[in-house]
């Protein structure tokens, strides 16, 4: 596999906060890669850097071989990366159908194609029934649907999803890992933050940890959850030791 | 353009076109052509502020610039009144773009940008009223020379007639933007500039694009109004009033929508004309400044009953009404 997405040593200070400390991470192309952390961690901080909304203080984000580091949002939306806001952000007065040719636009010029595209991306992720309704009516399942579909609408390589599954229903978020699956299945590299650990382990190839804006562990999804380190920045220090203390005092 | 225009827009100017062989009085004239006069300068702010969702307080920039452009190229230099039309409208376009590459670069939205476009308009009131350029307080007056190679007309309706082609064309204009990937731009940058950043919308360049476009179809208005009156001067070029009407006709008529404005400048305008008379035809005398207040009071029922304005009040009866 060739790799898609490179963040080197990428640092994030807001005044004296560092939020994002040295952290590398690495996505392989075709791949889905999972990067979790306990809230505050710098997860979206991290991700604002890799789609140009924001500018790290040091470091480089590379794409396909390319220095993006400087480029804003809509010509990283070009160059093919998408993404979507953990807190959803629907054009509330448009329908749902013109939200997604919204997306379309980036690469069909035509009015006819984008919304023909459009409705095929809405078909796609399963909100074609509601093609025709305000955007602004949708449930969280749907928005949450909707911004999918919007990024997916500009055919990009690389997706970065920002917590699709916060909000949604156990049986919201079976529906929506299939649809996940079939995305990267035609060949759609994914990189998500999530909190949501089944759908964590279930997805991704890998996982990398991110605990108060430091990178502490990477691997594939079963090891990460054993490390010492993440079970420590989750649940606290010495919370291991004591798990491990607990589970052979039971045997 | 490959789609048709709709219906409804054809029949509205036919309907437009065919009123002066009702009425023939010469006041009646006068009052629709200002209703086109002001129609086509709310056009102008309702591409900016009614899809782009950049609101303007100061569009009389853009106004007394096409209407200063249009005196003092006829009457300083000498020319003629159809070749000063094109040049009036692009000092019009290039106002809006200085404007729009200044306020939209340092990221001015919301009450900030309106602060500015009302700031550059006082500036240029203020200018125009203390330079010799402009002929100061004492305003520029155009040489009546009745004939059409003038750009004057004998006949009222005539003139009438060539102010709704203008604003016949930007109506088809509008139509045709929001059925674009501009048009849809525009609208993605007012709901949310974020999410149309990060869908590969150049939200920057998309503003300053609306902002060039609604500062020529402004000063467009401004042109006519210079042509339709033959005098102006600072406080009726780039006073208030027009940045006011430019934003009151659409937001009462229904923004960001192809109609609003002149469905906003007809109903403002017209009730504003009905209760002055009516007020001279009681009081025997009339009251400067009453139509302001049926201004006022429209408004505050359109923010209150019909947020959408007329064509969104239209939209939706029509829409219960269906089975």
């Amino acid at each position: 596999m060739s790799t898609l997405l490179t963040c080197e040593n990428v640092t994030k200070r807001f005044g004296g906060l560092l939020a994002v400390d040295n952290a590398s991470l690495t996505v392989e192309a075709g791949s889905i890669t999972g990067l979790i952390g306990p809230n505050g961690a710098g997860k979206t901080t991290l991700f604002t850097m890799i789609s140009g909304f924001a500018e790290p203080t040091s470091g480089r984000v590379m794409f396909e071989g390319r220095d993006i580091t400087a480029l804003p949002a809509h010509i990283r939306a070009a160059q093919g990366i998408a993404r979507t806001f953990q807190i959803v952000q629907p054009f509330a007065g448009l329908s749902v159908h013109e939200n997604i040719a919204v997306g379309a636009y980036l690469r069909h010029a035509g009015r006819t194609e984008a919304m023909d595209k459009a409705e095929a991306v809405a078909r796609e992720v399963g909100l074609d029934a509601m093609l025709a309704q305000p955007a602004g009516a949708l449930t969280v399942a749907g928005r949450k649907r909707l911004e999918l579909a919007r990024a997916l609408a500009t055919e990009p390589r690389l997706l970065l999803l920002d917590e699709v599954l916060a909000g949604l229903n156990p049986s919201e978020i079976r529906d929506m890992i299939p649809v996940l699956q079939a995305i990267r299945s035609r060949g759609v590299t994914i990189l998500i933050v999530e909190h949501v650990m089944q759908a964590v382990m279930q997805l991704c190839d890998t996982v990398y940890v991110l605990a108060q804006g430091r990178m502490i562990a990477s691997g594939a999804p079963g090891e990460v959850a054993h490390d010492q380190g993440v079970v420590e920045a989750y649940l606290g220090h010495g919370a291991a030791r004591k798990m491990q203390a607990h589970h052979e005092a039971k045997s | 353009m490959r789609t048709g225009l709709p219906v409804s827009l054809v029949i509205v100017v036919a309907l437009l076109a065919a009123l002066p062989l009702a009425f023939t009085a010469n006041t009646m004239l006068n009052f629709l052509t200002f209703v086109m006069i002001v129609t086509l300068a709310a056009q102008g702010w309702n591409l900016l502020a009614g899809f782009g969702g950049q609101f303007s307080f100061g569009h009389a920039a853009f106004f007394g610039m096409g209407a200063y452009a249009m005196a003092i190229l006829q009457v300083r230099y000498g020319i003629n009144a159809w070749l000063a039309l094109p040049l009036a409208m692009a000092l019009g376009a290039v106002v809006g773009f200085f404007l729009g590459f200044l306020s939209f670069r340092a990221q001015l939205r919301g009450s900030y940008f309106a602060l500015v476009t009302l700031a550059f308009a006082e500036v240029f009131r203020i200018l125009a009223n203390a330079s010799s350029f402009t002929n100061g307080a004492a305003g520029i007056l155009v040489p009546l020379k009745t004939s059409a190679a003038d750009f004057q007309f004998a006949d009222r309706r005539w003139f009438y007639w060539v102010a709704l082609a203008f604003v016949a064309l930007v109506l088809a204009l509008t139509y045709h933007i929001s059925r674009t990937r501009f048009g849809a731009h525009l609208v993605a940058v007012r709901e949310n500039e974020e999410a149309a950043r990060a869908l590969g919308v150049d939200a920057f360049r998309t503003k300053l694009k609306a902002i060039t476009l609604s500062g020529a179809i402004t000063a467009t208005a401004g042109c006519l109004y210079t042509q339709k009156f033959l005098y102006i001067d600072a406080n009726l070029a780039f006073g208030p009033w027009i940045s006011v009407e430019a934003l009151l006709a659409p937001i009462i008529g229904g923004m960001g929508t192809v109609l609003g404005p002149l469905a906003g400048a007809m109903m403002l305008l017209g009730l504003g004309e009905v209760t002055k008379s009516l007020f001279a035809m009681l009081l025997g005398g009339s009251i400067p400044g009453v139509d302001l207040v049926v201004f006022g009071v429209l408004l505050i029922l359109c923010v209150a009953f019909a947020p959408q304005g007329v064509m969104g009040a239209i939209k939706r009866f029509s829409s219960r009404g269906a089975p």
